[in-house]
C-alpha cells in the first residue's frame, strides 16, 4: 500500500495533449519516488476557472466545483481532494469555503446536483499538490530520496498569484512566499535571494484577451530572472508557465530583448533530482529547453548503497 | 429655503443611495461595498493599474454616488486578472475580486457590458467552451479566440502565431484530435441538467423583482 492515497483533481490543461500534459507527466514520476498514490476523480469536470465568470456566475460555478466533490465522497471517501492546478485549486477552495460557511447556498447547490443525482456531503478537503509536499511529505522528506541534487543551477522562484493569493500555504507570506525557495534548496539547486518578481500577475487568461497588456507583465516577470542571474525561472502554476514561457518569443517582438530564460514546474526538479529520465521529466514538453535541467537528467550518477 | 422642518425630497432622492442597495442584493459579494473607506491601496496594487478606467477605489465610490450607468457600462472591472493581489492587502479586507467579477457579470446579466470587450468574449468563450463537454477544450478555444473578430483577422492572426503553435505541437501541449476526439466527462447530460437547475435557483434568488431578495452579508 502506499503512504499517502489522495483523490486526484488534474485539471483540464494537465491532460493528455493538454498546455500542461508535461506537468501530470513529472507529477506522477515525482509521486511514484515519494509513494504518494493519486487516484484521479471519475469523470471529474472543469472549475470553470477565474475567467470563466461573466457566464457562471455564482451558483453554477459553485455547483461545477461541488460536483467534482462530491464524486471525490462516493467514490474515494476519506481521501483529501488534491488539485495540481493553482486555478482549480482556487476555485475549489473557494466553493469549499462559501458553502460551509452558508447553509442556504449549501441548499442550493444540492438542489442542482440532484439533478446530476450526487450529493455534497462538505465531508472532502481540498489541497494543493504543494501542500501535500510540504506538510504530508516535509522538506526532509523530499530530500531523502534526492539522488543527483540540482548543484550548480540558478532557480528564480515564480510563485506567482492563484498559489499564493488569497489562500496561500499555510505560514507564508502573500509578499514573499518562501516555500518554492526552501524546495529548490532541498533539492541543492540555488534559489534567488532577491527575485522581486516573485509574485507578480503574468496576465492570467488575459494573456489571450489583452497580450499587449500581459505581455509587459511577462517581460518584468523574465527580465528579473535575468537581472538577478537566473539559469531558469520555476513554477507552481501551469498557466503561469505557459505564460511566461510561450510568449518569451513574442516579448521578444515587442520590447526587443532576446530573452530566451527556461521555466520548469516545481515537480520536474523533483523528478529530475530523484533520478527520472527526461522524458519522465516531462523535459520534453519545452518550447524552451530546459538545459541544465535536461543535463543533470541524462547524467548517470552511480548507484547509492 | 422652506419652513423650517420641510423637506426636499427631490433633493433628497439623489441620496436614496439606489443603485448601492441593488448592487447589496444582486451583485456577488455586493454587501462589502459600503465598507471601502477610500485609501487606494486596490488602485495602486493592481498589475493592469493604469488599464482602468475607474480603479475598484473609484468604481465603489461611483456605486455609492449612484452612477449606475457608468459603472455597469464601464470596462474597467473587465480589467481584472483575479490576481487578488487587492484582496490580500485591502486594509478592509474587501473580496475586491470577487466584487470585480459580480458587477462585470451582473453588467453581462442586464445586458450593459461592453460588447466588443476581448476579455468580456473570452470569459463567455470560456464558461460555454468548459460546460459543454464538462472540460476545457484549449484547441477550439484558441481558434475561437484568434477567429473572434472574422477569418480575416483570424487568419492574420494564425499566421502571427504559426511558430509558437508549431512549437506547441512539437511539444505535445497542443494536438489537432482534440478538434475531433475532445476529452470530455461521461456525464455531460448530468452537468446540463445541474447547471440549468443552479441558473434557475439564482434567477430566482438574486434577480427576483422582491426587495432583499440577495443572500446577506456571509
Amino acid at each position: 500500500m502506499a503512504k499517502k492515497e489522495y483523490a486526484f483533481y488534474p485539471g483540464c490543461s494537465s491532460q493528455l495533449r493538454g498546455s500542461a500534459s508535461n506537468y501530470l507527466t513529472s507529477v506522477n514520476s515525482m509521486c511514484q519516488t515519494l509513494d504518494i498514490k493519486m487516484t484521479p476523480i471519475p469523470d471529474w469536470n472543469c472549475c470553470g476557472a477565474s475567467i470563466g465568470y461573466a457566464g457562471s456566475g455564482e451558483l453554477a460555478r459553485h455547483v461545477m466545483n461541488a460536483r467534482n466533490f462530491a464524486l471525490a465522497e462516493e467514490h474515494l471517501p476519506g481521501q483529501d481532494v488534491v488539485a495540481t492546478c493553482a486555478a482549480c485549486w482556487l476555485g475549489a477552495k473557494e466553493t469549499k469555503q462559501k458553502l460551509d460557511a452558508s447553509a442556504q447556498l449549501m441548499a442550493d447547490t444540492n438542489e442542482a446536483l440532484k439533478e446530476a443525482g450526487l450529493q455534497y456531503q462538505a465531508k472532502a478537503e481540498i489541497r494543493h499538490m504543494v501542500e501535500v509536499l510540504i506538510e504530508d511529505i516535509g522538506y526532509e522528506g523530499m530530500a531523502k530520496p534526492v539522488v543527483k541534487p540540482l548543484e550548480g543551477v540558478k532557480f528564480a522562484g515564480y510563485v506567482g498569484c492563484q498559489t499564493n493569493r488569497p489562500f496561500g500555504i499555510a505560514g507564508e507570506s502573500f509578499e514573499n512566499p518562501m516555500y518554492l525557495d526552501k524546495l529548490v534548496e532541498t533539492l541543492g539547486g540555488e534559489a534567488l535571494t532577491k527575485y522581486e518578481q516573485k509574485v507578480t500577475c503574468c496576465g492570467g487568461a488575459l494573456a489571450f484577451s489583452e497580450p499587449e497588456k500581459s505581455q509587459k507583465q511577462i517581460k518584468d516577470i523574465v527580465e528579473s530572472a535575468y537581472d538577478h542571474g537566473a539559469d531558469m525561472i520555476v513554477t507552481p502554476c501551469p498557466l503561469c508557465q505557459a505564460n511566461v514561457e510561450i510568449y518569451q518569443a513574442d516579448v521578444n517582438k515587442r520590447f526587443g530583448t532576446k530573452f530566451d530564460m527556461p521555466v520548469a514546474y516545481y515537480s520536474q526538479l523533483l523528478a529530475v533530482a530523484y533520478g527520472a529520465t527526461p522524458k519522465q521529466a516531462g523535459l520534453d514538453g519545452h518550447v524552451i529547453k530546459p538545459t541544465k535541467l535536461q543535463d543533470i537528467a541524462v547524467k548517470v550518477v552511480p548507484a547509492k548503497r | 429655503m422652506g419652513a423650517p422642518g420641510e423637506l426636499n425630497l427631490a433633493a433628497l432622492a439623489d441620496y436614496s443611495n439606489n443603485f448601492l442597495r441593488e448592487v447589496e442584493e444582486r451583485v456577488e459579494e455586493g454587501e462589502w461595498v459600503k465598507m471601502c473607506m477610500q485609501c487606494g491601496v486596490c488602485a495602486g496594487s493592481c498589475p493592469f493599474g493604469p488599464d482602468w478606467e475607474h480603479s475598484p477605489q473609484k468604481i465603489f465610490m461611483m456605486i455609492r454616488a449612484g452612477k449606475r450607468d457608468e459603472v455597469l457600462r464601464s470596462d474597467s472591472m473587465w480589467m481584472c486578472t483575479s490576481c487578488y493581489n487587492c484582496v490580500v492587502r485591502c486594509p478592509r479586507q474587501l473580496p475586491i475580486t470577487q466584487i470585480m467579477h459580480g458587477l462585470a457579470t451582473y453588467a453581462e446579466r442586464l445586458g450593459l457590458a461592453p460588447k466588443m470587450n476581448p476579455t468580456r468574449k473570452f470569459s463567455l468563450q470560456f464558461w460555454n467552451n468548459c460546460t459543454t463537454t464538462g472540460r476545457v477544450n484549449e484547441l477550439k478555444l484558441v481558434l475561437q479566440v484568434y477567429f473572434r473578430d472574422g477569418l480575416a483577422s483570424g487568419i492574420r492572426r494564425f499566421w502571427d502565431m504559426r511558430t509558437t503553435g508549431l512549437r506547441l505541437l512539437l511539444a505535445k501541449r497542443m494536438n489537432p484530435f482534440e478538434l475531433f476526439f475532445p476529452h470530455r466527462c461521461k456525464d455531460r447530460k448530468g452537468i446540463h441538467a445541474m447547471l440549468k437547475k443552479a441558473y434557475e435557483i439564482e434567477n430566482k434568488r438574486r434577480y427576483s423583482p422582491s426587495p432583499h431578495a440577495g443572500r446577506g452579508p456571509g
